[in-house]
């Protein structure tokens, strides 16, 4: 058995070490953020936060995972209220197809919890390594600037 | 799957739900021979496609599907602006064999057209049958009636809901389409920018996908692909694999090869270790990826002249040119790989898919478990964004028949990177070879256009065959379906081959080679891509013979005012100045056309930075005009322009599908590299909206128009035209030496 901190919750998991954190999410946790992509870290489709860094959950053994706080777009909102980065990529309707956006928060959440005031060219920077297909890029790029203007204390 | 305040438990219980309340009532039958607007005639009743509970809320059955263009916000739009109902009163129940009309693929760009044209009619009419029956309940005639927020009031105060109309089958009668639909200058909710209906759910983890799908006791499959197309199974070693932790079911059938496993990790690596004991026999059979180009016109071909115009008066040729451009396989590169559910129960199967025809799918998957096609139902949940046919109906059939070996139990299926990138039907690789004769003023008074294509419509449900890859695979296989060739005007190869520029003399030939060593289908656009990109290049290298301005040239040759508009406005909006030198490593270009000759227009301007010494292209600046006759939503119209803008300078900057004589090699996202957030264009999209004029669909008309704009606006920059896609790295710095 594997001990997991997941959105502040804490869960038992029998799962193989070596097992993909994404699939321990997914299936034992039934959460619908992480989305499979690619299963080899390129696509960033998986991404969730572990300790305050974006990482791909496809690559990430559970057993590194355990123990450590992980946060996914599942814990970061909900559809009746919204993290501001979500209610941002609303407000900018910043998708398309919708496939790629858990990715796209979570990276967007990773770079503002930093840099509270990025340039276009540090969101580029930061969401880089997440793939879109639909070319909904200046959407997401504006749904960004729009998150940390609403995040500014 | 628009539903946002479903639990995960929930998910596949509600879409079970809906299929036991409805079965029974409305006809979905074709009426054959009808005359109804748009796909009014797909159903036989005004209640397969509108129903009305008794809390007024409103159900609007489509065929067609969401993917992510966001369809289903702008035909609840049209629903709500016709029947004068809010918005959020409007569920959306779409693409299922048992529920919504037959409408047959989501594809072409023609949703609206079709599907909008039928729910607006329909919604009409059920407006005012719900107005003539309060009319008599209330005794007061029907102009002194009033409809607003779904109540109809009289002057006197007295009203009554839809709610409490609509009820007793009031809408159980044939389509008539005799009521007008509302003027545009009436128009409240449509012509608005309203918020996607499903944009919530999906950024707050919501279960939107088929891959968020879960239902008690489902097992986890993945299919173990030959190595190569054509590959057979000659032996197989399962006994190791069948004692793995989780494993249900390993599945032979023929070279047909799969696995059930109780958790998704544990079918990963059964499916590893299955693939690990499997012998094949492969062979070669793929033609040489440098030489794909020659190999296409060196192939038996079916042609055909798909226009012709002479014009024996018009002036003598004193010029002519001629170029060749060439385009390679690209593929759909869906972010999540197809992903299906399957229950087979009873000698019943239930498929939920992303394809783009759930009916023609239920036909295929039907013919090859041999059963009636009334033994299957196929419900379309959304998927990632497809662009076209991937792999989402070929993961159907994976998971019918996995599903098959544990009866009673849903089997998950998503294919992994690999199967996506080496089995997704593809974009076909294309030659166009340009020919024109010039005027002594310039112009153009000879065109010809030849081109030499796979076809790009090898989807499910074509006559004399089975299009599903396993189906081929299996002890007893199918056969494929003929390949066919696309029809004037829209055209498949052939799209956007014929120039909406007028030109005495014309002629345009398509040369479809039907063998298909690599497999392709129907990618976004289909021929246009590759059609538009080598006709609005090669307008500019005449253009630039002529002496001419590229825009000044192309407006010289073009009557249609529309055309024009959207020309004159990008040109206005890019502030382009005639005459700019090019060739400093900083080039500007134009595109244009109008998607299938036929739908929405499209002009984009394109600025770039070539950087001579890496080849690398950046920087780079679309101003693009649009006018898709009534906007529905501007918004999504907005988005499908730009979506189409980015993709299309992905395909057109980097992407080619790699293969050698025996199989595909690039088979993830390193092998086959896509436009990131570092290259991704800054885009500026103006609309030109006409209400008086119907809605076109816009889905796929800026995909060709940017490819040209970027590769003119490169060919400026070096000062050399590029003629041959992708324009990478390598072929830039050859270009620029």
């Amino acid at each position: 058995m594997i001990s997991l901190l997941v959105n502040g919750k804490k869960h038992r998991v029998d799962a193989t070490p070596d097992t993909p954190l994404l699939y321990v999410l997914r299936n034992d946790l039934a959460l619908n953020g992480p989305k499979f992509g690619c299963g080899l870290g390129q696509c960033g489709a998986c991404t969730v936060i572990m300790e305050g860094r974006a990482v791909f959950s496809c690559v990430m053994p559970v057993g590194e995972a355990a123990g450590r706080s992980i946060v996914t777009l599942d814990g970061l909102g909900s559809i009746e209220k919204p993290h501001p980065i979500q209610k941002a990529f609303i407000e900018e309707q910043a998708a398309q197809c919708g496939y790629c956006v858990n990715g796209m928060i979570m990276s967007a959440k990773v770079l503002l919890d930093r840099t509270p005031n990025p340039t276009e060219h540090e969101i580029r920077q930061a969401l880089d390594p997440v793939l879109c297909r639909c070319g909904t890029h200046r959407g997401i790029i504006r749904a960004v600037q729009r998150a940390a203007k609403e995040m500014k204390p | 799957m628009r539903d946002s305040g479903l639990t995960r438990r929930q998910f596949g219980k509600s879409l079970t739900g809906i299929v036991v309340a409805f079965t029974l009532s409305p006809s979905l039958t074709l009426s054959a021979g009808t005359d109804l607007p748009g796909s009014l005639g797909a159903a036989a009743t005004l209640d397969a496609w509108l129903r009305i509970d008794a809390e007024g809320r409103v159900t609007i059955f489509t065929g067609k599907v969401e993917l992510g263009q966001g369809v289903l916000t702008a035909l609840a739009q049209i629903a709500a602006e016709e029947l004068d109902v809010p918005l959020a009163s409007v569920r959306m129940v779409s693409g299922d064999t048992t529920l919504t009309p037959n409408e047959g693929y989501t594809s072409g760009s023609q949703s609206i057209e079709h599907s909008g044209t039928a729910i607006r009619f329909a919604c009409a009419e059920a407006r005012a049958l719900l107005v003539e029956k309060a009319s008599a309940e209330l005794g007061v005639p029907q102009k002194e009636l009033k409809v607003s927020d779904g109540v109809v009031a009289a002057e006197n105060g007295k009203k009554l809901t839809y709610g409490r109309i609509a009820q007793s089958g009031l809408f159980r009668r044939k389509a008539a389409a005799t009521v007008a639909p509302k003027l545009p200058s009436d128009h409240k909710i449509v012509g608005r920018p309203v918020p996607r209906l499903d944009i919530p759910t999906k950024v707050t983890a919501g279960p939107a996908f088929v891959q968020d799908m879960r239902m008690p006791g489902m097992a986890f499959g993945r299919i173990v692909r030959p190595p190569c197309p054509g590959a057979k199974l000659e032996s197989l070693e399962t006994a190791p694999v069948q004692r793995m932790p989780g494993v249900l079911a390993v599945v032979r059938d023929g070279s047909f090869l799969g696995v059930v496993a109780t958790a998704e990790e544990q079918a990963i690596e059964a499916c590893e270790a299955l693939r690990r004991g499997a012998k094949w026999s492969e062979a070669p059979n793929l033609p040489d990826s440098r030489e794909i180009h020659a190999w296409l016109m060196a192939q038996p071909t079916e042609d055909a002249v798909i226009s012709e115009k002479n014009d024996p008066a018009a002036g003598p040729v004193v010029r002519r040119l001629e170029a060749t451009y060439t385009k390679c396989h690209v593929a759909h590169g869906s972010i999540g790989p197809s992903c299906a559910v399957a229950v087979m129960k009873g000698g019943k199967l239930h498929l939920w898919s992303h394809t783009q025809g759930v009916y023609p799918l239920r036909n295929d998957v039907a013919a090859v478990l041999k059963l009636d096609p009334g033994s299957v139902v196929v419900s379309h949940v959304e998927g990632a964004g497809c662009y076209g046919h991937n792999g989402a109906d070929d993961v159907a059939l994976d998971a019918a028949l996995l599903a098959r070996a544990l009866p009673g139990r849903p089997v998950k299926v998503q294919w992994m990177r690999e199967d996506e990138f080496a089995w997704e039907p593809l974009g076909s690789a294309m030659v166009m070879k340009l020919r024109a004769g010039l005027a002594a003023d310039g112009s153009i008074v000879e065109w010809r256009h030849e081109l030499w294509s796979h076809g790009h419509g090898n989807r499910p449900g074509r006559p004399g065959g089975v299009n599903l890859l396993a189906a081929w695979y299996l002890a007893e296989p199918f056969e494929p379906a003929a390949v066919r060739g696309g029809s004037q005007p829209a055209g498949a190869e052939g799209r956007n081959a014929v120039p909406l520029y007028e030109f005495p003399n014309q002629k345009i030939v398509k040369h479809l080679v039907k063998d298909m060593p690599l497999r392709t289908s129907s990618l976004r656009t289909l021929g246009a891509y590759g059609n538009v990109f080598a006709l609005e290049s090669f307008m500019d290298e005449l253009a630039g013979a002529a002496g001419a301005d590229p825009i000044a040239f192309r407006l010289r040759h073009l009557k249609d005012p529309a055309g024009r508009a959207v020309i004159e406005t990008a040109a206005a909006k890019a502030d382009w100045q005639p005459g700019s030198k090019g060739g400093d490593g900083r080039g500007r270009g134009f595109g244009f056309a109008r998607y299938k000759n036929l739908s929405c227009y499209v002009a984009c301007v394109a600025d770039v930075a070539v950087d001579r010494e890496t080849g690398r292209i950046g920087d780079i600046r679309v101003v693009a005009a649009a006018d898709a006759g009534q906007i529905i939503n501007p918004k999504g119209l907005e988005m499908q322009i730009e979506g189409g803008i980015v993709q299309s300078t992905s395909w057109t900057l980097k992407e080619a599908v790699r293969f050698d004589r025996t199989r595909v090699t690039s088979t993830d996202w390193a092998g086959y590299p896509i436009l990131t957030f570092k290259e991704a264009p800054s885009v500026e999209v103006h609309l030109i909206n006409r209400p008086e004029e119907k809605p076109l669909g816009s889905g796929e008309a800026s995909s060709g128009p940017a490819a040209a704009a970027v590769a003119n606006a490169v060919s400026h920059a070096l000062g050399r035209r590029v003629r041959d896609l992708p324009l990478d790295p390598e072929r830039i710095k050859a270009a620029g030496r």
